[in-house]
C-alpha cells in the first residue's frame, strides 16, 4: 500500500512535471514566433550627478509617450496588427559604462525591438558603435555636437537631433551683431564658460564667431564645474563695461550667475545663460525678473501642437517639459513611432524611413537632412512668461528679439 | 578693490565653514566619518524648499522645525546604526582605526539609502527658491543678504560652540572624550552618551547648513557628495574636531578662492584649494589648529 502510494505521488509528481514544462513550451513559443507587444528598451540616468538632465529632459518625455501610445492602443503595424508598447528600463547610475553594458544587454537578452538613447552627448558617443554593431537605430537627442556630421557617416543608422555648439554660438553672434548694428548695444562682450564638455565646446565656437562678427571680447574666462559662488565673476564683468554677458553654463552655474547678477545689480543689455535657462525651474526661482534673459533653444508659442504637449506634459509627470530640448526629444519618438507604422518592426527599413521620409510632429512636419535635424531654435528668449524661439528669425513663429533686457526687479 | 573681495571672501568662506562645523564634531568627537555627511545637509535643503513653496514659511523660521528634526535622526542614527559598530570596536579591538573604517562603510551606505529616499520624494530635477537675495551694502562692498546669513551663522555656532567646549563642564567632557575616549570613563563620563550627542549636534549643525545653503544655492537629491567633500576638506585643514579651527580654516579657504577667482583666474580656484589643502597636509599634518584643542 506504501509503494503503490508512493508510485501514485511519482506519478503524480512526473505529471505535474511535465504539465509545467508544456505550459511553459506553450508560453514560450507563440512568443518567439508571434510579437504581441513591442517591446522599447532604454538606459538612463535616474541616479547620479546626471540625474537632474535626464530627470528634466530625457525620462518625462519617454514616460508620456509610452503613456501616449498605449491609451491609443500601440502602435498599428502595416500588416494590420496594433500593438503596446512594452517598456525594459535601466539605470546607467551616470556612469557611461554602466549605460554600454545595458545596452548590450538590451540588444542581446532582452531583444527588445527599439533602444531609445541615454542623456547626455558623452553618453550618446559611448552606446554609438554598440548600436550600430547591433543594427538599432540611434535617435541622439540630448547631444550637442559639431561632429554630428561626422558619426551620421560613421553609424549610418544613428540620428542626430540638437545640432552643434557652433550653430549656437553662431545663431547668438549674429543676433547680437544685429542689435549692435541697429545702435542698441556696444562691440563690448563679457564671457564665461564652465571648464567642462558644453562649456569648452561652446566657447571654442563663440570666440571666433564673435570676432568675426566684430565683437571685442572684454572679459573671456572659464570655472571649475562646482562653483557656487559667482560674486568675484559678475564683478569682473560688470566692471569690463560690455553690454552683453554670455555664460556657456551648466544649471548650477545659470542659476547662481543670475541670482549673483540680481544682487550685484548687474544689468547687461543682453543677458545670456546656458544649460537651465530654459528649464521651468528657472522661471519659478526668478519670477518676473527672467524677462528678457537669453539661452539656448526656444519654442513656438503660437503652435496649439506645442500648448497642447506642455499640457499633456505637466498632466502626465506633473511638471511642464524645458524649452530646449524637451518638445525634441518627444518629436523624436513620433518620428521612431511613424517610421514603425510605416515600416514595421525591421530596424533596417525603420531606420532608413528615418532618413528618408518626412513627419508630422509636435514641431510641425520635419524632415532630416544626412541624419541631422536641422530645422531648431538656436537662440530664444523669456518673453511674457515664455521662453520663445528668436532665432533662426525666420522661422515660423520666431519673434523678434527685446534688447535691451529690462533691468532685475 | 581689496575690500570687497575680502567681504565676498568671508561671506563665501562662511558657507564653508558652516558646512564643516558639523562634521568635525562627528568625526572628532563621535569618532564617526560620516560619508552621508552632504545626504544630512541636502534633506535639510528639500524640507526648508518644501516648508518654504508649500507653506510660505521663511527658511529662517523653517530653522526651528528642520534643526531639531536634524539633531533627532541624527541622534537614532547613532544610537540605531552606529552603536552596535562602536561595541564592535571597543571588544574585539582595533579601536579607533576600525571603526573609523566600519563607519565609513556604514555610512556609505546610508549615503545611498537617504539619496534613494530622496530621488523617490522630490524626483531628480533642480531644485530652488529665491530668499533673501537682495543686495546688502557694507562699507561700499556689496553681496547677498542670504549668503551673509550664512557667515554670521556660521561665526555664531562656531564661536558659540568653541566658548561652550571651552568653558563649560558639558564641553570638557566633549573634549575629554574627543582626546582620550579610553581614559574618560575613568573621571565618570559616558563615552557612548557624549558621542551620541556631538553626533547628534553635528547633525543638527548640518541641517542648519542646509537650511541657509537652500537659499541660495540650486540642489539637486544627488548633489550632497560635493557638500561632504568641502566639508572634509576643511575639518581636515582645520584640525579634526576644532571648532574654531573648522570656522577659521573655511574663512581662509573662502578668502583664498576669492582673490585666486579675481586676482588670477577663476579657472584656479579648485585647483587653489587642492594646492592649499596639500600645503596644510605636508606642513601642519594635524591641521592648522592641531587635534581637538578646542
Amino acid at each position: 500500500m506504501f509503494t503503490t502510494q508512493r508510485r501514485g505521488a511519482l506519478r503524480l509528481f512526473g505529471l505535474a512535471a511535465g504539465l509545467a514544462a508544456a505550459t511553459a513550451l506553450s508560453l514560450g513559443l507563440p512568443a518567439g514566433a508571434r510579437a504581441e507587444t513591442i517591446k522599447i528598451g532604454y538606459a538612463v540616468s535616474k541616479t547620479g550627478p546626471n540625474a537632474a538632465g535626464a530627470g528634466m529632459t530625457t525620462i518625462p518625455n519617454y514616460v508620456l509617450w509610452v503613456k501616449d501610445v498605449n491609451a491609443a492602443g500601440g502602435i498599428r503595424l502595416p500588416d494590420g496588427r496594433q500593438l503596446p508598447l512594452e517598456v525594459i528600463e535601466y539605470d546607467d547610475r551616470s556612469a557611461s559604462e554602466e549605460a554600454v553594458r545595458a545596452i548590450e544587454r538590451l540588444a542581446t537578452q532582452d531583444k527588445v525591438d527599439f533602444i531609445l538613447p541615454p542623456w547626455g552627448t558623452g553618453f550618446n558617443l559611448a552606446i554609438a558603435p554598440l548600436m550600430a554593431r547591433f543594427g538599432y537605430p540611434q535617435l541622439a537627442v540630448t547631444a550637442v555636437t559639431d561632429k554630428a556630421p561626422e558619426f551620421a557617416k560613421r553609424w549610418n543608422k544613428s540620428f542626430w537631433f540638437l545640432g552643434g555648439g557652433s550653430d549656437y554660438a553662431e545663431a547668438l553672434s549674429n543676433l547680437l551683431a544685429e542689435a549692435r548694428n541697429a545702435g542698441k548695444i556696444n562691440d563690448k562682450v563679457a564671457m564665461i564658460s564652465v571648464a567642462d564638455g558644453f562649456g569648452i565646446d561652446l566657447v571654442k565656437a563663440a570666440r571666433p564667431a564673435l570676432e568675426n562678427h566684430g565683437f571685442d571680447l572684454v572679459y573671456d574666462k572659464s570655472y571649475p564645474l562646482g562653483t557656487s559662488d559667482f560674486a568675484t565673476i559678475v564683478n569682473e564683468a560688470q566692471a569690463s563695461g560690455a553690454d552683453t554677458f554670455v555664460a556657456f553654463s551648466y544649471p548650477p552655474g545659470t542659476f547662481g550667475v543670475t541670482k549673483q547678477a540680481q544682487v550685484a545689480g548687474f544689468n547687461p543689455k543682453v543677458f545670456y545663460a546656458g544649460v537651465g535657462g530654459a528649464f521651468p525651474v528657472y522661471k519659478n526661482m526668478n519670477g518676473e525678473n527672467v524677462a528678457g534673459v537669453m539661452s539656448l533653444g526656444g519654442i513656438d508659442v503660437s503652435s496649439p501642437a506645442i500648448a497642447d504637449y506642455f499640457k499633456r506634459h505637466e498632466a502626465a509627470v506633473g511638471q511642464p517639459p524645458d524649452s530646449w530640448a524637451s518638445s525634441v526629444t518627444y518629436a523624436s519618438l513620433q518620428v521612431l513611432q511613424q517610421a514603425i507604422e510605416r515600416k514595421g518592426l525591421d530596424r533596417d527599413a525603420v531606420a532608413a524611413e528615418i532618413a528618408s521620409g518626412e513627419f508630422d510632429t509636435i514641431l510641425g512636419k520635419i524632415r532630416m537632412e544626412d541624419n541631422q535635424l536641422r530645422t531648431l531654435w538656436w537662440a530664444g528668449q523669456w518673453q511674457d512668461g515664455a521662453f520663445v524661439g528668436i532665432a533662426p528669425g525666420g522661422r515660423t513663429g520666431a519673434r523678434s528679439p527685446i534688447v535691451p533686457k529690462p533691468a532685475w526687479k | 578693490m581689496l575690500f570687497p573681495t575680502v567681504l565676498q571672501g568671508l561671506v563665501l568662506g562662511g558657507t564653508y565653514a558652516l558646512v564643516a562645523l558639523g562634521l568635525t564634531l562627528q568625526y572628532g568627537i563621535a569618532r564617526i566619518m560620516n560619508l552621508a555627511y552632504g545626504e544630512f545637509i541636502i534633506a535639510a535643503s528639500f524640507v526648508a524648499f518644501v516648508l518654504f513653496s508649500a507653506l510660505g514659511l521663511s527658511p529662517l523660521l523653517g530653522m526651528a522645525v528642520v534643526v531639531p528634526a536634524g539633531f533627532v535622526l541624527s541622534y537614532l542614527t547613532y544610537a540605531v546604526m552606529m552603536r552596535p559598530l562602536v561595541a564592535r570596536s571597543a571588544q574585539g579591538g582595533g579601536g579607533r582605526g576600525r571603526l573609523e573604517i566600519d563607519s565609513i562603510l556604514a555610512t556609505f551606505g546610508l549615503l545611498f539609502v537617504i539619496q534613494g529616499v530622496m530621488l523617490v520624494i522630490f524626483g531628480g530635477n533642480f531644485t530652488g527658491y529665491t530668499y533673501l537675495n537682495v543686495p546688502v551694502e557694507i562699507f561700499g562692498a556689496t553681496v547677498a543678504a542670504n549668503r551673509l546669513v550664512a557667515l554670521v551663522l556660521a561665526v555664531m555656532l562656531g564661536g558659540g560652540l568653541y566658548l561652550l567646549m571651552t568653558h563649560s563642564r558639558w564641553g570638557t567632557a566633549l573634549r575629554a572624550v574627543a582626546h582620550r575616549p579610553e581614559y574618560a570613563p575613568l573621571v565618570g563620563i559616558d563615552v557612548n552618551r557624549t558621542a551620541r550627542l556631538a553626533f547628534a549636534l553635528g547633525g543638527a549643525l548640518a541641517a542648519s547648513g542646509g537650511v541657509v545653503i537652500s537659499m541660495y544655492q540650486t540642489f539637486t537629491a544627488t548633489s550632497g557628495v560635493a557638500f561632504t567633500m568641502k566639508a572634509l576638506i576643511v575639518v581636515i585643514m582645520g584640525g579634526v574636531g576644532n571648532l574654531l579651527g573648522a570656522l577659521c580654516a573655511g574663512l581662509f579657504l573662502g578668502l583664498a578662492e576669492t582673490f585666486v577667482a579675481a586676482y588670477i583666474d577663476p579657472g584656479l580656484t579648485l585647483a587653489a584649494t587642492y594646492v592649499l589643502f596639500l600645503a596644510v597636509l605636508l606642513w601642519r599634518p594635524s591641521g592648522l589648529f592641531g587635534k581637538a584643542a578646542g
